[in-house]
């Protein structure tokens, strides 16, 4: 059935009685791949948070044993004292952990694999195999990553961006094996997102049910579309850069010495070749599922949605050209910097298309603040502020002061956390339901939310001023510059704020881990949604529809005037509607 | 849903509103071919760009690369693409027998190929040609400490470093697709399981074959000819 | 503790100030204007019951309007931005008279050599000091840039200028600094474990007391 792609594909296809082991260990069903991205993601995006909370303590309170830092090994926190090396560690491994093993499996592993084939009305996925390969791939990277805490000298400590020549040999850095570890994990990691990518793209184009054309299509699906395509280009970049790297540190390339000729920009430009369509896999597919949800919290449909469609193209496309401005100070010739400015400042625009789109939604809706609408809308607020705060380092002159400032830290966090993960929190809840076949606690998820975005924005808002003030990033201890002292204060409120940011997560985890048990039984279709997914029992069995549904309008059909309800989901047939003419199938 | 219910419905052709006129598993190569692109971009990009920017001229060509032996690789590399389409026009025609010689011979083009390579590096590693430059005291290094110029030997270890990832991923990918030909081989050709109305297998992997060439070609030209 | 931008101690400050307090007031509007527009939206259009959503797909001549809007005021935000660009960073950017000094960076420390009383450096007068960077005031410096190692990032707040110090490079980037005192020279990327500690200090001058102490210390280096 694989044989197209035979050296990753698994030998042997289950025809055998469904044993335990089949059904959620070694499942091809593309639900059960989701459910399996989300609990090993959310598990990682644990342990970043968890370093995330070192690292505050150590710019909090430098110099103090961390409470309970003393399980630490000497090499990390004598007596509970974060030691330089480690807070480099923790700095790296935080970044790296959140990107590659947290974000971008918990919105493309997840929701790629959850939502496509129950949105476009698919059986599963196009290669149901390749797909658990490559769930256990990014299983097994993520596994690779981790065990870098458990050799000697502990994980890299060359920033998640991995500046070469820093990154390139042990005697700069002062770590081999955990390096060595770090690239052969991003380069299992690739393969992994590769293999994701194609199936995702493949099974939208050639698995769509009858009726479901393009614009069709529910605008989550498309970002998702998008994002694959991303990932399929970009990721083998790093892959490439990841592979150099590693022999440079392994069997004494020089690609990246300069010593020997080689160059150590040359890491930067693949890296943010790379990781600037990254962070577009970071955030387009979050755009997607708000849209989804506003549309449904509204009970209106997405204004604008052609243009919304192109507004993602467009950002995707803007995403291959501006690498550069992360390199505006990096010693790159200045005109170069010049036109990475022009193409950075013109992603501005569909992103004010997006969010003014959003807005539009709203507008004359009749509002279910519902935990997914909330997080939606705190989405939308919270990436007005991380898409704003962009322009300031967009513009190149403005970037040569804050550049590698917390005002960048702060950037990030606000387009990462207050734009991804706030979306991330309202899908969670939005598709529980369908996963699981219970619903989050109501009130809880009310609670968590509104903390959240308290002490969230108490955490990151002040690291503008921080910036502003010229603090650097990834210094351990800010008390050594003079400049920086008057600053602790502040540095210990972003802190406090960090420990509560966090302590409100349990929240979450708790209302997570016990609605799975006691949460309420949900409904078939407990959000009023239009989706092909919702007319699919809970949870939707393996194969999801016994026979293809069919599909006669796009997913944001609320308070249609044709029908009394304030939705009209996309199998619904009226008199009006006609049957889709079927494309010939090509023989499969 | 049964298990069997679901395989029985999730074996006939899924009737969607296709996007292209590919079958899935084309459709799926291709779409794996352009990440493989961006692969090989990412590897040969980086090679223009470490040789432009390099502070010296790089070694002159055949100096320390075996150009004929290469070449005849090149060739071999070539023809088991040529047998390549012989296999998938016989097995189109419903010819097994035809489909077994051509696939057969792709797949002894193909190791002869990797053989013929290993044979090169093994030869160049015990000339002192290493992924990092020339090994000090070796035969290449005594020769470029006589002709700096010509054997580039300011820069010798980014020629090494380029050199040896660049042909060793494209010996990886070889390797790769012989293995997978011989599975097939082994699994369907061999017991005749393709037949004139259902030969995806050969068409993808040929696929494949065909892209592994053509990169070979561009490395050929860039690595040892220029 | 400080809440706005550090003091302005060089040409480049005005400049880039401005241009962020530009930023802030545009991009202060479009915040003001998207959170109290969500915000009312919340309040005016929340649930009630017996009520039905504006059915509508959307409006052109609305998209047209909010996609011109940010078009050109980032084209024009381009224009400005690259006007100062060229002339902090461009290629030619550097005044003829700067007064050239030499800094080389390695794990952990600043190694700043100036070029004696010839003003050239290169030449035999030239003496090294270890983390500490004295210029004049209001003469134009330029700063030659080079590593030892790996990637450092000279970087001095209030001069607002910050280069990155790339190994196998030597790049070069100029100030001019407009207040005499004291300030810091801190490494700005990541570059191992005491890069928290990879500190200098800066001390602008007036012409005389750069003088005098260019004699003193070169004596002192001398002997």
């Amino acid at each position: 059935m694989t044989t197209a792609a035979a050296p990753h594909a698994m030998p042997h296809a289950g025809h055998g009685p469904t044993s335990f082991w089949r059904k959620y260990i070694f499942s091809t069903d593309h639900k059960i791949i989701g459910i399996q991205f989300l609990f090993v993601s959310l598990f990682f995006l644990l342990v970043g948070g968890i370093l995330a909370m070192q690292i505050r303590w150590q710019l909090g309170f430098p110099g103090r044993p961390m409470p309970g830092g003393g399980i630490l090994p000497e090499t990390m926190a004598p007596g509970g004292v974060i030691l330089p090396e480690y807070y480099i560690q923790l700095v790296t491994m935080h970044g790296t952990f959140m990107v590659f093993f947290a974000i971008m499996p918990l919105l493309v592993g997840v929701y790629a694999n959850f939502l496509i084939p129950l949105k476009i009305g698919a059986h599963d996925m196009a290669f149901p195999r390749i797909n658990m390969a490559s769930f256990w791939a990014a299983f097994l990277a993520g596994m690779i990553m981790l065990a870098g805490f458990f050799v000697p000298d502990g994980p890299s400590r060359a920033g998640w961006t991995m500046y070469a020549p820093l990154s390139a040999s042990a005697e700069y850095s002062g770590v081999s094996t955990g390096q060595i570890l770090w690239c052969l994990s991003i380069v299992v990691l690739g393969l992994s997102s590769i293999l994701g990518s194609l199936n995702y793209i493949t099974t939208i184009i050639n698995n769509r049910a009858p009726g479901m054309t393009w614009f069709r299509m529910p605008l989550s699906v498309w970002a998702l579309f998008i994002t694959a395509i991303l990932g399929l280009l970009a990721l083998p970049v790093l892959s490439g850069a990841g592979i150099m790297l590693l022999f440079d540190q392994t069997i004494g390339t020089h690609f990246f010495d300069p010593a020997a000729g080689g160059q150590a920009l040359l890491w930067q430009h693949l890296f943010w070749f790379f990781g600037h369509p990254e962070v577009y896999i970071l955030i387009l597919p979050a755009m997607g599922m708000v849209s989804d949800i506003i549309s449904n919290g509204s009970r209106k449909p997405i204004f604008g949605y052609h243009s919304m469609v192109f507004a993602i193209v467009a950002i995707a496309f803007l995403g291959w050209i501006v690498w550069g401005h992360h390199m505006f100070v990096s010693g790159m010739n200045p005109t170069l910097g010049s036109t990475f400015m022009v193409s950075t400042l013109a992603i501005a625009v569909p992103s004010a298309i997006k969010t003014f789109n959003w807005m539009g939604t709203m507008w004359r809706g009749n509002l279910r603040f519902h935990v997914p609408m909330m997080n939606a809308v705190g989405f939308v607020s919270m990436f007005v502020i991380g898409g704003l705060s962009g322009i300031y380092m967009a513009a190149t002159p403005l970037d040569m002061f804050i550049h590698d400032t917390y005002f960048i830290v702060a950037h990030i966090h606000y387009v990462l956390f207050g734009g991804s993960l706030f979306a991330l929190f309202g899908a969670f809840t939005y598709w529980y339901p369908k996963m699981f076949g219970r619903m989050m606690s109501e009130r809880w998820g009310k609670i968590h939310f509104w903390l959240t975005f308290l002490f969230y924005n108490a955490t990151f808002f002040p690291m503008h001023i921080l910036g502003m003030g010229g603090a650097m990033r990834r210094i351990y201890d800010p008390t050594q510059y003079d400049f920086l002292k008057p600053y602790q204060p502040l540095n210990q409120f972003i802190s406090i704020s960090a420990f509560l940011l966090f302590a409100t997560q349990i929240i979450f985890i708790v209302n997570f881990v016990g609605s799975l048990f006691r949460g309420k039984k949900a409904p078939a279709n407990p959000w009023d949604d239009n989706g092909l997914e919702w007319t699919l029992p809970n949870p939707a069995p393996h194969g999801n529809w016994e026979k293809p549904p069919t599909v006669y309008r796009g997913p944001y059909e609320f308070s249609s005037p044709e029908v009394a309800e304030d939705y009209l989901p996309q199998t619904r047939k009226l008199p009006t509607d006609r049957e889709p003419v079927l494309a010939p199938a090509a023989g499969d | 849903m049964t298990h069997a219910a679901v395989v029985s419905a999730m074996r006939p052709p899924f009737p969607a509103e296709r996007g292209v006129d590919v079958y899935n598993k084309k459709l799926g190569m291709w779409v794996f071919l352009a990440s493989e692109i961006m692969f090989f971009t990412a590897l040969i990009g980086s090679y223009v760009i470490l040789r432009f920017g390099a502070p010296a001229e790089w070694a002159l060509p055949g100096k320390v690369l075996n150009i004929p032996v290469t070449a005849f690789n090149t060739f071999l590399l070539i023809c088991s693409s040529v047998s390549m389409v012989k296999a998938y026009a016989a097995i189109s025609h419903g010819d097994q027998k035809g489909l077994r010689m051509w696939f057969g011979l792709t797949i002894l083009g193909g190791a002869a190929f990797v053989g013929v390579q290993v044979y090169e590096y093994t030869h160049l590693i015990r000339h002192g040609f290493l992924p990092s430059g020339f090994r000090d005291g070796s035969e290449l290094a005594e020769l470029a400490a006589a002709n700096p110029i010509v054997y580039g030997q300011t820069i010798a270890g980014l020629y090494g470093s380029t050199f040896f990832t660049m042909t060793g991923f494209h010996g990886f990918h070889v390797t790769c697709g012989v293995i997978s030909m011989l599975y097939l081989y082994i699994t369907r050709v061999l017991p005749g399981k393709y037949t004139k109305d259902d030969h995806a297998g050969v068409e993808v992997v040929g696929l494949y074959w065909h892209f592994v060439d053509l990169v070979w070609i561009i490395l050929f030209t860039i690595v040892y000819l220029i | 503790m400080h809440w706005w931008l550090p003091l302005q101690a060089s040409t480049f400050a005005k400049p880039i100030d401005g241009l962020f307090v530009a930023i802030l007031i545009i991009t202060g509007i479009a915040f003001v204007v998207v959170e109290a527009g969500l915000i009312w939206f919340i309040f005016r259009y929340r649930q009630r019951p017996g009520r039905k959503a504006y059915y509508t797909h959307g409006n052109n001549r609305a998209e047209v309007i909010w996609t011109t809007i940010p078009a050109v005021t980032v084209v024009v935000l381009g224009l400005f931005s690259n006007h100062y660009w060229v002339q902090i960073k461009g290629r030619n950017s550097v005044p003829p008279n700067a007064y050239p000094i030499g800094i080389h960076a390695k794990q952990f420390e600043w190694r700043i050599t100036y070029p004696g009383a010839d003003g050239k450096l290169g030449t035999a007068d030239d003496f090294t000091v270890r983390n500490q960077l004295h210029v004049p005031v209001g003469r134009p410096i330029e700063v030659h840039l080079s590593s030892e190692d790996v990637i450092h990032s000279f970087f001095v707040p209030q001069l607002r200028v910050r280069q990155d110090v790339v190994p196998g490079m030597d790049i070069k980037a100029w100030f001019q600094a407009t207040v005499t005192g004291d300030f810091e020279l801190g490494c700005s990327q990541l570059c191992g474990m005491g890069h928290y500690k990879m500190r200098a200090r800066v001390t602008v001058h007036t012409q005389a007391d750069f003088d005098a102490w260019m004699k003193a210390t070169q004596e002192g280096a001398g002997s």
